[in-house]
């Protein structure tokens, strides 16, 4: 399935900012995370279209996975 | 910090300086002093613009110490904007060297009969209030050139632009960074009219000769600062997001949440969005010889700001915030950073609240006034505001009236003062604070969009209705004792989450005061200052029904979530119930 995946802030280092990538069906956003060898202590927020997710959510066709560090501001 | 010092402008014969000791304040900084002076001495009834009104100007209870991220300075009066009482709130020189200088507070009231302009001189010895008409209508850039011809460069100005002298109701109070930059605003309710009505142009702190303000017990202290910064610096927030993006590193994240509201509010996700990111302004500063790393202040650590350098390589302004981004940016339709940048310098210049300046553009934009995206219209705009033309005094006053004046039905205002960077529909918490804060829409005042979206300090659903009530007041009462300690109030993201961090901060109050404060105290002193400020608006005649949000955010659902702002007036009605 195809799954684009976006990734923010000093995940992008040595990765990529988007990308449309292929997955099997039924791939957790815990997979992708562990895939893309970002470091689980800095994970920040996790959404898909939108809504905020944890990394137990099996992703479906089409879907966008958004990926951020912990970040703050305001 | 024992004495107040307290100028009658308005006195027969001129300006008169008086001096008390601190009195009940003792102990107290930034907004608790501000608000309990302003409630106790302002008559709220008063025209804010009048010889009733008083503007305080406090520095934190650890400003002027060693202690980092001690140097927020607070700025209180009731407001021209909202007929609230107000305090605003800026980084900068200022806390640290008027705190060094040992007062608690500088009290301005009354107002002067003439059309002379003044400007005040504090030093360790004397305060001095002189007539400078030289002064009359600089913006903020060219008036601290001109100051610091006489002044030198080591000392910390406070001054306003035109905006504030032509008592516009968005206008700030500048104050300069280390670099002596009028780039630090004390920016929301229209302080700088306060000043301008006063027709104080500018305050000059001079603390030769001063060192920094000893600790009654000063190992304590310095091993809990050296804890409070490895917290910090710990943080992955206050580590390292915020010194490499600052704060516009929300743009992504609230597009991505379809919370970013865009076009005045028509949509919660912006397609330019990418381009005004803060990953997008980082590589752009640091491509342009500018700095994507930059403290307002000497002693902070978390460095959130930069500078932003112009296609030339030639210093512009300081790094945009994600909010002023926002209001000049997605809320105009306008995607890029350099207009953004250029409207920053003119809003820091004339003396202009970033936020409510943008939204004001944008509400122009949807009477006509130019098209959305158009950044040369809304440069045009803004000029008018530095020009003083009829059009520009409109657009000075805020959006809420220049809704009013062009008939535009939908404003986002609470009690006239402009809802900022994040809709309240897909963010339901963030609501609340913009309707129930006694300062009107203000995110600073319970940033909910910490624990709804960024899930720092736990994990409500930005969605839903439950928990935000709680997660509101919690966060008003934690908002209004930080800006009372003086600290900058992103220490939160690693207090919230760290309890050592958060024990170190008390540790270094009770180190540098001698007392044995809990964390129910802070949380006391939050709730002593909350209590003041909503009694002062009481007085002023505000009731529940100005603790709501426009209408429209309770009919017209936003995309992407296709949701209204969902709270129960009921609800509402219950932050205060503590």
């Amino acid at each position: 399935m195809k799954i684009t995946v976006k990734l923010f802030a000093t995940f992008r280092a040595g990765r990529f900012d988007i990308e449309t990538r292929d997955y099997p069906t039924g791939t957790k956003v815990g997979q992708v995370v562990k895939q893309l060898d970002l470091p689980t202590e800095k994970l920040g927020i996790l959404m898909i279209n939108s809504r905020h997710v944890d990394l137990e959510r099996r992703l479906e066709d089409g879907d966008t996975l958004a990926i951020f560090p912990l970040v703050g501001g305001g | 910090m024992d004495k107040i010092v307290r100028i009658d402008m308005g006195a027969e014969g001129g300006p008169k300086v008086s001096f008390e000791p601190v009195g009940e304040y003792a102990g107290l900084g930034g907004r608790a002093v501000t608000s309990l002076i302003i409630s106790k001495e302002v008559n709220p009834l008063c025209h804010p613009l009048g010889d009733e009104n008083k503007l305080v100007i406090a520095p934190g209870m650890l400003s002027g110490t060693s202690g980092a991220m001690s140097g927020r300075l607070s700025v209180g009066c009731k407001s021209p904007l909202t007929g609230t009482i107000k305090e605003s709130n800026a980084g900068g020189q200022a806390a640290q060297v008027l705190a060094r200088i040992g007062y608690a507070a500088i009290i301005l009231e009354g107002k002067p009969k003439g059309d002379d302009l003044y400007k005040i001189i504090v030093t360790p010895d004397d305060v001095k209030v002189e007539i400078d008409n030289s002064l009359k209508m600089l913006n903020n850039y060219p008036l601290i050139e001109k100051l610091r011809a006489q002044y030198g460069d080591k000392v910390a100005y406070m001054s306003i632009g035109s905006a504030g002298e032509r008592l516009m109701l968005a206008s700030s109070i500048a104050c300069t960074d280390p670099e002596l930059r009028p780039t630090r605003h004390c920016g929301r309710g229209g302080v700088g009219a306060v000043m301008g009505s006063k027709r104080v142009k500018a305050i000059i702190l001079d603390d030769a000769g001063r060192k920094q303000r000893a600790p009654k017990n000063p190992d304590a202290f310095r091993d809990a600062n050296r804890i409070f910064v490895e917290g910090l610096r710990k943080h992955p927030v206050t580590g390292e997001g915020l010194p490499a993006y600052g704060t516009n590193v929300l743009t992504n994240v609230l597009n991505e949440a379809g919370g970013y509201p865009t076009r005045n509010f028509t949509s919660g996700v912006f397609e330019g969005g990418a381009k005004l990111s803060g990953e997008s302004l980082a590589e752009m500063e640091t491509r342009r010889g500018g700095k994507a790393t930059h403290g307002c202040h000497r002693g902070c650590v978390i460095q959130c700001s930069g500078i932003f350098n112009d296609k030339d390589g030639n210093y512009l302004t300081k790094q945009p915030e994600y909010e002023t981004v926002w209001a000049h940016g997605g809320h105009c339709g306008i995607d890029d950073l350099d207009t953004v940048a250029k409207l920053d310098y003119m809003d820091d210049n004339f003396g202009l609240d970033t936020i409510e300046m943008g939204v004001t553009i944008g509400i122009a934009m949807q009477a006509g006034l130019a098209e959305f995206g158009d950044s040369e219209g809304a440069i045009r705009l803004l000029e008018e505001v530095g020009k003083g033309t009829p059009l520009g005094r409109t657009l000075g006053s805020g959006a809420g009236i220049t809704g009013k004046v062009f008939g535009v039905e939908k404003v986002p205002v609470v009690k006239n003062q402009a809802i900022p960077a994040y809709d309240p529909r897909p963010i339901q918490g963030i609501g609340v604070t913009y309707a129930t804060t006694t300062m009107g829409a203000d995110h600073t005042a319970g940033y909910a969009i910490a624990t709804n979206i960024l899930k720092v300090g736990g994990d409500v659903d930005p969605l839903k209705t439950e928990g935000q009530i709680e997660l509101s007041r919690n966060l008003q009462i934690a908002t209004a004792a930080i800006d009372s300690t003086g600290m900058c109030l992103f220490i939160a993201f690693a207090i919230l989450d760290q309890p050592e961090t958060f024990q170190a901060y008390i540790d270094m109050l009770n180190a540098f005061y001698g007392t044995e404060l809990t964390a129910d105290d802070v949380v006391e002193l939050g709730k002593k200052v909350l209590t003041a400020e909503r009694d002062f608006n009481k007085r002023a005649g505000f009731t529940s029904a100005d603790d709501r949000l426009p209408r429209y955010f309770y009919t017209d659902p936003i995309a992407p979530h296709n949701q209204t702002f969902s709270m129960s007036d009921e609800e509402l009605d219950g932050v205060y119930n503590w």
